[in-house]
């Protein structure tokens, strides 16, 4: 086929004209074999633009199109489907990058200009050898599976379920809920945690839409956006759910205590629990490790209890598999360990708490019933210290990021420790207070102003035993003098982190983190709820810390892109995929090491090991491209040919 | 129609190619009684100037060993292109470049001063090289000029087709002629031999794991090779993926890895980039993300001579042809 190439200079404004002089490339390409004509405009982008592109195909009658712009990340998408409404393929448009590759980086006008011109050129080299395609289309399983069942997960599950369609809701724990579920009252208009959660818990366990499996993990995910297949471990719970009407009888019997992860440590549990009274489900779980049957193989106490014969020892985790479309992951986070901070005691004085615990102090449901009582001796605190950023903020020794929720929620301890002990005296040490959320500001101005909260600019250095009382030893930076201070109780406003077993769980969804384990989005403005694999979502404090309202919106946000894909007949995939020609392929299987999407495998045809391609899988990365040592593997539309013809075009003299 | 007439010349090589034809065994009669060999320096008495007096395309097929190291065997190749009907590349050396080709690692004044001066056992005190002219005793001698780079056949002469292999399989050989004579040759620019690489048909492929990684090269002296296990799999670099199959797997089924004689497969571009690539890619790959850069470099510190290793037979046919 004769090629009769358009090339389309874009000026960007300044940004390439500046340091590329237009018009020397238009008339240098004007030249070049192949290209029937060239043309530059201002804004390329624009419609005006876009319309002249659309003119000149049908007018010169072009068989390829190259707009000498900016980065194909930016604008391919733009001018493809600007080629494809005059009728043109949009795979015969490629852009050449002369702004970020050539005017962005150079100074010297004329070999920016050379530069750009040779960019081109390369380019048409490459639009000559461009096939024609078709996006791939994809099914979709119109079911979604949501990971973590916080307040990030329930939202996301009961948008979905609501629009119509299934939900998988997956938690580890033995209750849906979160620590949502321990706060006490919540920032910055003092509604009870509880009050707005449970409600809807209970609509998460009862709606028809949502399948629950609590106590469970994610075992292993295979397949791609729209059709992946989960499987599921049950962890064995010892206690037959269908028989089970939760009378608690066990509970009240089992004679081991533990420490309530519920209420952080403060108060005991059962080794058969249920996490806090208003879980959902409401159904009691063996704490295998310490439950004394298990250790010592004498006890079954809670066995003998139960009229129903729900207990059942030699239960086993079971599996089940579900097969979802896309994929919500709201893990959320756990606390920084007070133990890492070495000049706090490390943990070791009782009357040093972080802030869910001091949550389940204020609770009423709590361990104190919601009296504030300091853990050592249970005596009312007459005067408390709340320190902000412990772990947040210090790149050196600990987390570099803000963890973004303390400063509010040590506004609202002192606020709601002041309710409850009116001559009791709050003191907050902070580096910066951060309350730019609706609301937030004037919450800080009123417990400074109504609940006369004090405020110190300074980092607590060191905080110490003295006779029963805590020492705290630390600056007063605005009026730039040393305090000690002694008080009865210390709340430290630590760090957030993401969930343990997170790293685990990206590995399987082949997501990826970042520096500080959160989980990665696509783009941090455009893209914020989808990761980089596509039909896998993310919410919540899995992402960033982040307080209650933005997890909400977040969880919503996540849900939407889930329904805008379920809104889909089909999906549809770039065709610019890895193919194989198996009259050349020896079924070395280098390429299956290589493949990151695992789109590549053997197959055994006609007695001959063949490594295919499955190409929904296939990215288009090139790796096994690059590696297939016979050649018998090509990208479409970058093949070695194309590429080699490229490579002599940028390095061939003119 | 007459019996068609066959030339045989050698250019830049070990002898080994004439070898193979010799190699034919009993076979070697049936060709005689099919054909007529016209020029055969190596086995028969002919003069350059029983070729030159030629006609022009008088010879049939004339096949071309050893690659072009000498303005004699360029002057040669010229002239047997000019007499002949079809060129045939034949061997590793006249296809690629073969084990000549490596000089090109080299310069020709390098060369001579390693030869004729600095190898040990060399005593040459008055530095005398070869020239292409020199007098003896009131007598002009000639020598035929020592190219600074070793080319391929076909980037001097136009080739026709190829016949692959340090040596070519006899196999090979046997079916090339069987088609010439039944006139049945492929498409012209073939190399006549499988388009798959050798694990195609390897004999331990069966025993290559799914996924290949090699945490250590090992070089085969260095191992004892276990004969039913694939190269690779034992940390042995084996160019097979990289390398036209249609050898017989004389190698493998020597407990030897495979050294790449046959060439890149037909859609490979350089034969020793793919190989260099392809084992970068299974290099170390189990832990990739716990390797340092210094973890690399120790890796690739594995591989002796990787230029040696992976442009063994086709340097002059790659890329970038020869060392600046």
């Amino acid at each position: 086929m004769k090629q009769r190439i358009g090339v389309f200079v874009c000026h960007c404004g300044i940004n390439i004209a500046s340091t590329v002089q237009i018009e020397r490339v238009v008339e240098a390409i004007k030249e070049y074999p192949g290209v029937v004509h060239a043309e530059d405009y201002e804004y390329m982008c624009s419609d005006p633009g876009q319309g002249m592109i659309r003119a000149r195909i049908k007018e010169k009658n072009l068989t390829g199109v190259v707009v000498a712009a900016c980065s194909p990340t930016l604008h391919e998408l733009t001018f493809r489907n600007v080629t494809a409404l005059s009728g043109l393929n949009p795979y015969r448009c490629e852009m050449a990058n002369i702004r970020e590759h050539c005017s962005w980086i150079h100074k010297d006008v004329d070999k920016a200009t050379k530069k750009a011109i040779k960019i081109i050129k390369t380019i048409v080299e490459k639009v000559k050898l461009n096939e024609e395609l078709t996006p791939l289309s994809v099914p979709i399983t119109k079911r979604a599976l949501v990971i973590g069942g916080g307040i990030a997960g329930i939202q996301s599950a009961l948008d979905i379920a609501n629009a119509g369609y299934q939900v998988i809701l997956v938690e580890k724990s033995s209750s849906i809920g979160g620590h949502m579920a321990q706060l006490s009252e919540t920032f910055p208009t003092l509604d009870c945690s509880q009050c707005i959660l449970t409600p809807k818990m209970v609509e998460v366990a009862q709606h028809k839409n949502i399948k629950l499996y609590n106590y469970a993990e994610i075992d292993d995910v295979s397949g791609y956006v729209g059709n992946f297949k989960v499987k599921i471990r049950l962890k064995a719970s010892y206690v037959d759910w269908s028989k089970c009407v939760g009378c608690g009888l066990c509970i009240e019997k089992c004679p081991t205590k533990v420490a309530s992860e519920f209420e952080q440590g403060l108060a005991p549990r059962k080794a058969i629990y249920v996490p806090f009274p208003q879980a959902v489900p409401n159904k009691p779980v063996i704490d295998r490790e310490h439950c004394r049957y298990f250790k010592t193989g004498k006890c079954r106490v809670c066995e003998k209890v139960c009229d129903l014969d729900a207990i059942k020892f030699d239960e086993e985790d079971d599996f089940v598999e579900e097969e979802v479309g896309a994929i919500v992951v709201a893990t959320g986070y756990e606390v920084y360990g007070v133990q890492n901070i070495g000049e706090y005691g490390a943990g070791r004085y009782k009357d040093v708490v972080d802030g869910l615990q001091f949550e389940r102090l204020l609770s009423a449901s709590g361990p104190t019933n919601g009296e504030i009582r300091r853990p050592s001796d249970g005596q009312i605190p007459r005067r408390v210290a709340f320190v902000s950023c412990v772990g947040s903020r210090d790149p050196e020794l600990h987390k570099p990021y803000c963890s973004k929720v303390c400063c509010m929620y040590l506004a609202k301890h002192a606020m709601l420790y002041k309710h409850r002990v009116p001559d009791g005296q709050p003191i907050i040490f902070y580096i910066d207070i951060r309350s730019d959320g609706k609301g937030y500001e004037e919450f800080v101005q009123r417990a400074q102003e109504e609940d006369h909260v004090t405020y110190i600019r300074g980092k607590v250095s060191k905080i110490y035993e003295d006779n029963g009382e805590l020492v705290l030893l630390s600056a007063d930076t605005l009026a730039g003098m040393p305090i000690e201070l002694r008080c009865d109780l210390v709340v430290l406003g630590m760090a957030i982190c993401p969930s343990s077993g997170v790293d685990e769980l990206t590995k399987k969804l082949k997501i990826q983190t970042d520096a500080n384990g959160f989980l990665t989005e696509a783009h941090p403005k455009l893209r914020p709820v989808e990761s980089l694999t596509p039909g896998i979502f993310i919410a919540g404090c899995a992402h960033a810390p982040k307080d209650i309202p933005d997890t909400v919106a977040q969880a919503s946000a996540a849900s939407s892109k889930v329904l805008e894909m379920f809104g889909q007949k089909e999906l549809s995939h770039d065709p610019m995929v890895a193919w194989v020609d198996e009259d050349l392929c020896s079924g070395c299987g280098v390429c299956i090491s290589l493949c990151p999407y695992d789109a590549r495998e053997l197959e055994i045809k006609e007695g001959k090991r063949i490594a295919t391609v499955k190409e929904i899988l296939c990215e288009g990365c090139g790796s096994c491209i690059a590696g297939c040592p016979a050649g018998a593997c090509q990208q479409r539309n970058l093949d070695d040919k194309q590429v080699i013809r490229m490579v002599e075009t940028v390095l061939s003299r003119g | 129609m007459g019996k068609p007439k066959f030339a045989f010349y050698w250019c830049a090589s070990c002898g080994g190619c004439e070898e193979a034809v010799i190699d034919l065994n009993e076979k070697i009669l049936d060709l005689t009684a099919a054909v007529d060999i016209v020029f055969w320096p190596v086995a028969l008495d002919f003069k350059y100037a029983d070729v030159r007096s030629m006609g022009k395309g008088e010879i049939d097929v004339s096949f071309i060993n050893g690659a072009i190291r000498s303005s004699e065997q360029r002057e040669m190749a010229e002239l047997l292109s000019k007499k002949s009907k079809t060129v045939i590349a034949f061997g590793s050396c006249a296809h690629l470049g073969g084990i000549p080709g490596l000089a090109n690692f080299w310069r020709r004044k390098d060369i001579f001063e390693r030869v004729y001066e600095s190898v040990p056992t060399v005593k040459n005190p008055e530095h005398i090289l070869p020239k292409m002219e020199s007098k003896v005793d009131g007598y002009k001698l000639n020598l035929p000029e020592f190219y600074d780079t070793v080319s391929a056949l076909d980037q001097v002469i136009p080739v026709d087709y190829y016949l692959p292999g340090c040596p070519p399989a006899p196999e090979l050989i046997t079916d090339a002629i069987d088609a010439i004579l039944k006139n049945k040759l492929p498409k012209k620019g073939s190399v006549l031999a499988p388009d798959k690489a050798l694990c195609d048909t390897c004999p331990l492929a069966d025993s290559k794991p799914d996924k290949l990684s090699i945490k250590e090269i090992k070089r085969p002296h260095e191992i004892k090779l276990d004969p039913e296990k694939c190269f690779l799999a034992q940390g042995v670099i084996c160019l097979g993926p990289v390398t036209r199959s249609g050898c017989g797997e004389c190698c493998i089924n020597a407990n030897m890895p495979c050294r790449g004689c046959m060439g890149p497969t037909k859609a490979a571009i350089d034969q020793g980039a793919k190989g260099i690539s392809f084992i970068a890619s299974i290099l170390g790959v189990e832990d990739e993300e716990n390797t340092s850069d210094e973890d690399v470099r120790d890796l690739i510190k594995q591989i002796v001579d990787p230029a040696g290793t992976f442009y063994r037979f086709s340097l002059p046919y790659s890329l970038l042809k020869r060392k600046r």
